[in-house]
């Protein structure tokens, strides 16, 4: 008997008993659909993240007094003491750094109002202070006007490159270039314009101003810990960079030998890989629901098939009176468990990526289709998965669930004795 | 000459908790080819239990059931399945039809599992429901049929792989005898053309289409006698 018969059959048995086969599909779907939307929504996040979280260039690595990201309380306590990476040890560096292609030094302050006129924005701009390559380790660029001059960095001169939110939002039209706006109540001259990158993590990619970092400190204070950002001339001297910066960074803090770094390295991969180990947790979280879902989805279609068989005898006896074997009947249950727990899957499926995507509409970041074949959203020690094999998998580990939990009542169907069957009401 | 059905001292008991039913006590019969047997009897003297013995499936109690020679007892699941599929028409007396399909697929459904291809199987389908004047009804599920079309679909069914052996219990038990009367010529046909025909009767009328007339009482055999004043294919009672 033909595949095509058996699903026929399946569709028909589903259709007819509707609600019961509805709350099954639930089970399955609800398991695949957790597994899916977590999966997505991570890989959204990932995407994000590889779309240039710190919007560190290439070959660029970044020095911070604290590791970022979430480290514990256990290690926040050990690390305490740190002290700041001030302007001038950070300075010092510049002046070391021969080496390397660029060395920026950053401060940021968050949420601020910059007005123009009578036009304010939210109180969510974050403003920058860059030493004079801090443009370039960002990797931003100038879209109009220009960047400041060394003379403006030395003089702290309150002017400022604004980026395109920021423009969009207070110059809808005309030209801010040469414009006097105000950023927490004090007033500088526009020089520039920041190109618009597209969205990441929090939407923020456009929502800054940057001034001289000697502006900046000026403004909101000296105590507090520079960033350092360095770009190697290439990839082969970045890891001789990294390393003669680590030495230069001790000698200038006095860190004595044999004593860790009293500060942190890191990259758009430490971030990355950072970011996997923390999701990767999530994401085994995700698989271990998706797996209590799913086996209890598997016990309910169990449960449905058994009754299907129970309420279907009479056809079964009729079916093996007309000559279907042992196998037919096998074949038959088999197939519509199968048939079932796919429904469930693609279900599932469909709503799952329809919910992690959700994620990536509120950061505004690149959507995971479940077509997508090139981003790995559920990373392994052993294997990758990218959305599109992660929902194949899915769907056959659906396939499996249908075959697992229907071969006993399929075995059951089988072996019914077709008079005995048949004399069934 | 090898008959087609040989059964021998075939016993079938029922056991019902304490209570055994020996619904065939000690029935022997060889059946040859081409043979039109009606089997007669009470109620509840065991002509369908073996007519279900007959067409394979139900196995008895003890006894030989040689279907063309070769011993049902050794058989497997399978290859009785294939007889049941290949050989055997049946038309059961409560008829069996699938209650949520249609005339057609009802007729349809041996066929399937004789692997037939789908457009295929439509046609025959379709011809096997013209014989037994089905045509609109083909898509009207069992409950949307008079007893007497239910009747007709299941004969449809039993034809509808022309096997070798027509066995009906009770085929025209709910049929006006108009046509009773066409039932009987569609099996007298069958006949003409070969095929061994046995079926169940209450009505003597009936009986006399047959060669040869076979009275169960109590799971034995009471007679087992030719019919002399046969009715005639074609002709009219
Ligand atoms: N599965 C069964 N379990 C127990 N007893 C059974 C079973 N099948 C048949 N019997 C008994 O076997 C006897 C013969 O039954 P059978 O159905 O063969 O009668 P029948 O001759 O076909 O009667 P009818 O003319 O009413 O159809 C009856 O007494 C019946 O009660
Ligand atoms: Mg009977």
């Amino acid at each position: 008997m033909q595949l095509q018969e058996s699903v026929g059959m399946a569709l028909n048995a589903i259709r007819v008993n509707k609600l019961r086969s509805v709350l099954t599909l639930l089970g399955i779907g609800v398991g695949v659909f957790s597994i899916i939307g977590v999966m997505t929504a991570m890989g959204v996040l990932q995407n994000a993240i590889e779309n240039g979280v710190s919007d560190l260039g290439a070959n660029t690595f970044q020095i911070q007094k604290f590791p970022i990201g979430n480290f514990n309380d256990n290690s926040r306590w050990r690390l305490r003491n740190r002290k700041n990476i001030t302007y001038e040890q950070a300075d010092m560096f510049y002046d070391r750094m021969k080496l390397a292609k660029f060395v920026g030094l950053e401060v940021w302050e968050f949420g601020k109002v910059v007005e123009y006129k009578k036009i304010k924005t939210n109180p969510s701009v974050q403003v920058a202070g860059e030493s004079i390559d801090g443009l370039a380790t960002n990797n931003w660029n100038v879209e109009d006007g220009r960047s400041f001059t060394n003379q403006e960095v030395q003089s702290a001169a309150n002017v400022i490159v604004i980026g395109s939110d920021v423009v969009k939002k207070l110059f809808p039209i005309g030209n801010p270039i040469g414009e006097l706006i105000r950023v927490d109540g004090r007033q500088y001259k526009v020089i520039g314009t920041l190109v618009n990158k597209g969205g990441m993590l929090g939407g923020t990619q456009g929502n800054l101003v940057v001034m001289p970092i000697t502006t900046h400190m000026n403004t909101y204070g000296k105590e507090r810990s520079v960033n350092i950002m360095v770009t190697a001339r290439d990839q082969k001297t970045y890891n001789d960079v990294l390393e003669f910066s680590r030495g230069v960074l001790r000698v200038i803090r006095q860190v004595p030998p044999g004593e860790p770094d009293d500060f942190e390295f890191f990259s758009n991969e430490t971030i990355i890989a950072q970011f996997n180990d923390t999701t990767f947790m999530i994401k085994i979280g995700a698989v271990g629901i998706a797996c209590i879902a799913l086996l209890a989805a598997g016990i309910g279609i169990m449960n449905i098939m058994l009754v299907s068989v129970t309420e279907r005898t009479k056809e079964i006896g009729i079916r093996k009176a007309l000559g279907a074997t042992k196998y037919n009947v096998l074949s038959q249950f088999l197939t519509e468990s199968v048939v079932f727990s796919q429904i469930g899957g693609v279900i599932g499926i469909i709503t799952g990526s329809i919910m992690g995507n959700i994620v990536s509409l509120l950061l505004d970041a690149p959507p995971v289709y479940p077509w997508n074949n090139s981003v790995a959203i559920l990373q392994t020690p052993f294997l990758d998965f990218t959305a599109l094999q992660m929902n194949i998998t899915a769907l056959i580990f659906c396939s499996f669930i249908g075959i697992v939990f229907g071969v006993y009542p399929a075995w059951k169907a089988a072996n019914l004795d077709p008079i005995e069957a048949l004399r069934f009401e | 000459m090898q008959p087609v059905i040989n059964i021998k001292n075939v016993k079938k008991t029922y056991i019902m908790g304490t209570v055994e039913v020996n619904a065939l006590v000690d029935v022997s019969i060889r059946i040859q080819k081409n043979e039109y047997v009606a089997i007669m009897g009470p109620s509840g003297s065991g002509k369908s239990t073996l007519m279900n013995v007959i067409g394979c499936l139900d196995t008895p109690t003890s006894g030989l059931y040689e279907f063309n020679g070769v011993n049902v007892g050794d058989m497997n699941d399978n290859e009785l399945a294939k007889i049941r599929n290949k050989d055997i028409g049946f038309v059961f007396q409560t008829f069996n039809l699938l209650a949520r399909s249609d005339a057609l697929h009802n007729v349809e459904l041996p066929l399937i599992y004789s692997g037939m291809k789908k457009t295929d199987r439509k046609v025959r389908a379709e011809e096997a429901l013209g014989h037994v004047r089905l045509e609109d009804r083909m898509h009207h599920k069992p409950n949307e049929l008079s007893g007497g079309q239910r009747q007709r679909v299941a004969i449809a069914r039993a034809l509808v792989t022309n096997p070798s052996i027509i066995l009906a219990d009770e085929p025209t038990g709910n049929l006006d005898s108009k046509t009773g009367v066409e039932i009987m010529g569609l099996f007298n046909d069958l006949h003409a053309q070969g095929n061994t025909i046995i079926l169940v009767t209450h009505e003597e009328d009936i009986a006399r289409h047959a060669h040869r007339i076979i009275r169960v009482r109590d799971g034995l055999i009471e007679k087992d006698f030719m019919v002399e004043d046969r009715v005639l294919p074609g002709v009219n009672v």
